[in-house]
């Protein structure tokens, strides 16, 4: 067998350092070996945005990107968002507008609309459907998460 | 007798409140099947038939046992058997990690011997075909005929006759979660995490197939990824992670990959129906003569609805399934009805032009052929045609002006969903305050939580969030059905509404001598108990539950049929553009309006429509598996070819939940039913030409157009 990696990094402003094998994608470290089971797996090659996470400020699809690759980088997951006590404002907007149902996309989602909202306050509802176009959702139709993210700038902004 | 009251008096039923597991779903802290990590938690896969047809002569599962990290490797068939379409079960492995799992796979040596396949439902009907099925003559079922009527009199009286072919295609249901399951054996005593719509059903069907007694057997389901009809049974996936587990002597998680969802994990069977119709010169639909089938691949179901909604008195259909080398058919999402309406929405269009009627008026004339849901239907009309503004249709198709151009259509459905008996549920109450609802039924994101934690809080005086609600689990030991056909509302509520109503009496009486009032008096509202008739005498509900001591309430329910309805009507209207020089059609808006019974929760009611309208949008224009007939395989295996609708198709979406009735039934079906009908008319209304057969792509749009 190969032998491991080491990698050390930074996941949600904390120092981590794990373990992982050189072909292990980054979704299965973060699912396997760190359990963090927010990222989700929904079709493991690119096309559905269910894995979204933010790496050094760029949303990324952490199905295509290797696990070693994080070594001295910075990565946001969903399990970062929210305060101890107090929900993000794009996780609040999403409970409000019921932009979620079975909710198994839900965390790829809100991370597609951090990364968004973070280079963009102010997003047209174009850009944000083009900014979505990535996530698949089976369940709720869109229209409400379209609208939640809309929501969310208004008061993240 | 119970009731649910008058919505005006209700503080919670038909107002909007939030999702009790939204917070946990949007924080990432929610556990699905694919979620769940064991202590010592080996990684299962499945070795499918890479060949559409072939006898296996011979399965060689040592270099793959000798990898290492591989704990175990079985096979799923025997030598001599055949293998009838790409992605069968041949042999499943398992190991450490989920890497050396799928490298196992690859070592695996499968013998074929390969024979002639056929993956065209045309090709399977000839004579000479590959047969596929060994229970039926031919790749043909027997044709199923239902006649009513006298149908040449209903020709002798029509004035126009429309004679056409429709066709839909296969759709697979794409749960973002693929079917799968985590199992663990603790002795005899065996406990399965399921991605499933039944736990019950799950648990009745592993204890049949490992002979043990059901409460040996544990299923739990806290929350899951979307089901659509596809995630009843354990499946040979269950029964295979269950068996791996027990012969490696640890948990073993098996979730299927997405091209083994699209491949196995079900879909909805295609429809091919070419019908004669006549319709009288005073609008009446007089005779309808239909035949057609549709494959559900190596399954024997391809049904569809037809004639739908319309009365019409003289009729014939004759309706058969085709047997082809593909993975089998599983209900989907108001199985038969999307494929059944699109075509009898567009044959409705078809008569009406021929007549020179408005096709909504042809539709008012011919009513329902259910008298109460005609009354509604009739109403749903009118609300939809002024929100989509009917008036301003082509009146002429295809006539606007212009590279694109606009059309306006409209389509029905109708549903049962009045769910039925053989619910079991507790509603219990602690000395703490604390309450809790059990039941055996699952969330498989419809919201049936929160609803259960809504009709408690409103029977108890509380708050949604006050409710504990556990459901997705059989060790409780209380029962319910599985999560289909949009009964599980109308299945559940009504025995926690009752379950509610007793506990509550139980309460009052006991805490009526401490308080000094007749049990019958006391109320329970805004976090308290108070009489009614004296109202200094009020008290919070801790306080009253306190009196409990060590004591606690723990009530069971009753299903009451008078507190839910089945038998729903909806109609949808569509307002698309279609693109003359590219062929895309684009929806730019749908208007939704549902006949809903009593609304329990506005707010995530609003949701399943819009999702199932989008689901039908998919149906629409997108979505199609397709079988290539040069390899016998499915080539778009996968989301990148196989489209579902992404935010950048989504419409303007108007869903009118359509209060009819106070009792309540389920709407995660209905709403998808109309979308493809409307959708297609509309396109008709657009471009003067007609599209029969769906999805109605660019590439047809441009053949048609010329
Ligand atoms: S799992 Fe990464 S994009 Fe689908
Ligand atoms: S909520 Fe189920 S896939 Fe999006």
């Amino acid at each position: 067998m190969p032998k491991k990696v080491h990698v050390q990094t930074t996941i949600n402003g904390e120092a981590v350092e794990y373990l992982c094998e050189p072909r292990q994608s980054l979704l299965e470290v973060l699912r396997d070996v760190l359990h963090l089971t927010g990222a989700k797996e929904g079709c493991n090659n690119g096309n559905c945005g269910a894995c979204s996470v933010i790496l050094d400020g760029r949303l990324v699809n952490s199905c295509l990107v290797l696990g070693a690759e994080l070594e001295g980088k910075s990565l946001e997951t969903i399990e970062g968002l929210a305060e101890p006590e107090q929900l993000h404002p794009i996780q609040d907007a999403f409970l409000e507008n019921a932009a979620l149902q079975c909710g198994i996309c839900t965390p790829g989602f809100i991370m597609a609309a951090k990364a968004l909202l973070d280079q963009n306050p102010n997003p047209t509802e174009h850009e944000i459907r083009y900014w979505l176009a990535g996530n698949l959702c089976r369940c709720t139709g869109y229209d409400k998460i379209v609208r939640a993210v809309q929501d969310a700038a208004q008061t993240t902004s | 007798m119970a009731s649910w009251g008058r919505p005006e008096n209700s503080r919670l039923i038909g107002k909007r409140v939030q999702r009790l597991s939204g917070a946990d779903k949007a924080t990432g802290k929610a556990k699905y099947t694919f979620d769940i990590n064991r202590p010592g938690l080996l990684y299962g896969h499945i070795l499918r038939s890479s060949v559409a047809h072939a006898t296996i002569t011979h399965i060689d599962l040592s270099a793959a046992e000798a990898l290492p990290g591989v704990k175990a490797a079985i096979p799923l068939i025997e030598p001599g058997k055949r293998v009838r379409f790409e992605g069968q079960e041949i042999a499943a492995v398992a190991a450490t990690t989920d890497d050396i799992a799928r490298d196992a796979l690859r070592l695996i040596q499968v013998d074929y011997d390969e024979l002639d396949y056929v993956v065209d439902m045309e090709d399977a009907k000839e004579a000479g075909a590959p047969q596929i099925r060994d229970d039926w003559e031919g790749n043909q079922s027997e044709p199923r005929v239902d006649e009513r009527g006298d149908l040449e009199a209903g020709f002798a009286e029509a004035a126009v006759e429309v004679e056409a072919t429709y066709h839909a295609p296969v759709q697979t249901h794409v749960c973002l979660e693929t079917h799968g399951n985590v199992a663990e054996w603790d002795g005899d005593n065996l406990t399965v995490w399921a991605s499933t719509q039944a736990v019950f059903g799950t648990r009745q069907n592993l204890a049949r197939h490992f002979e043990l007694p059901e409460n040996q057997v544990r299923v739990i389901t806290e929350h899951m990824g979307g089901g659509f009809g596809s995630k009843f049974g354990p499946g040979v996936e269950g029964v295979t992670v269950a068996k791996l587990a027990r012969i490696t002597g640890a948990p073993v998680k098996l979730m299927l990959t997405r091209k083994d969802e699209h491949l196995v994990g079900g879909n909805r069977p295609s429809m091919t129906q070419t019908v004669r119709a006549g319709a009288a010169q005073d609008g009446r639909f007089v005779a309808y003569d239909m035949s057609g089938y549709g494959t559900g691949g190596i399954g024997s179901g391809a049904g569809f609805t037809g004639p739908y909604v319309y009365h019409v008195p003289n009729y014939r259909t004759e309706k058969s399934a085709v047997a082809i080398n593909a993975g089998s058919a599983r209900a989907m999402r108001a199985p038969g009805h999307p494929q059944g309406a699109f075509a009898m929405d567009s044959l409705m269009d078809e008569l009406a032009e021929k007549l020179n009627i408005d096709p909504l008026e042809f539709r008012r004339i011919n009513g329902d052929s259910d008298a109460r849901r005609d009354r509604i239907r009739q109403a749903e009309y009118t609300l939809g045609a002024q929100e989509i503004g009917w008036h301003r249709r082509n009146r002429v198709p295809g006539s606007g002006t212009g590279v694109k151009k606009r059309g306006i259509g409209v389509g029905c459905g109708l549903w049962g969903g009045g769910g039925g008996p053989g619910t079991e549920a507790r509603v219990t109450i602690h000395a703490s305050g604390a309450v809790e609802a059990t039941t055996g039924t699952q969330d498989i994101g419809t919201g049936i939580r929160t609803v259960i934690a809504m009709i408690v809080a409103e029977e108890l005086g509380l708050r949604p969030q006050d409710i504990t609600v556990k459901v997705g689990d059989t060790a409780p030991g209380l029962p319910s059905r599985g999560s289909g056909g949009s009964q599980t509302i109308g299945s559940v509520a009504p025995v926690i509404k009752t379950a509610a109503m007793a506990a509550k009496r139980k309460l009052f009486a006991h805490i009526a001598p401490m308080v000094e009032a007749d049990p019958g008096n006391l109320r329970a509202v805004g976090g308290r108990i108070r009489t009614e008739s004296d109202l200094r005498m009020s008290i919070s509900w801790k306080e009253a539950t306190g009196y409990l001591g060590m004591e606690t309430i723990s009530e069971g329910g009753e299903w009451d049929e008078n507190l839910r309805v089945g038998d729903t009507a909806g109609v949808q209207f569509a307002d698309v553009e279609v693109d003359t020089e590219t062929g895309l059609v684009k929806v730019i808006k749908i208007v939704a309006v549902q006949d809903c019974g009593l609304v329990v929760n506005r707010l995530t009611t609003e949701s399943q429509i819009n999702g199932a309208v989008i689901m039908g949008l998919g149906y629409a224009l997108l979505e199609e598996r397709i079988m290539d007939d040069q390899t016998g395989k499915m080539i778009n295996a996968n989301l990148e070819d196989y489209k579902v609708p992404g935010t950048m198709e989504i419409p303007e979406i108007v869903s009118i939940a359509y209060d009819t009735d106070r009792k309540i039934t389920g709407i995660g079906e209905p709403p998808t039913i109309p979308t493809a009908g409307a959708i297609a008319n509309a396109v008709y209304n657009a471009i003067g030409v007609r599209i029969r057969e769906l999805p109605i792509t660019p590439d047809k749009v441009l053949n048609a157009l010329g």
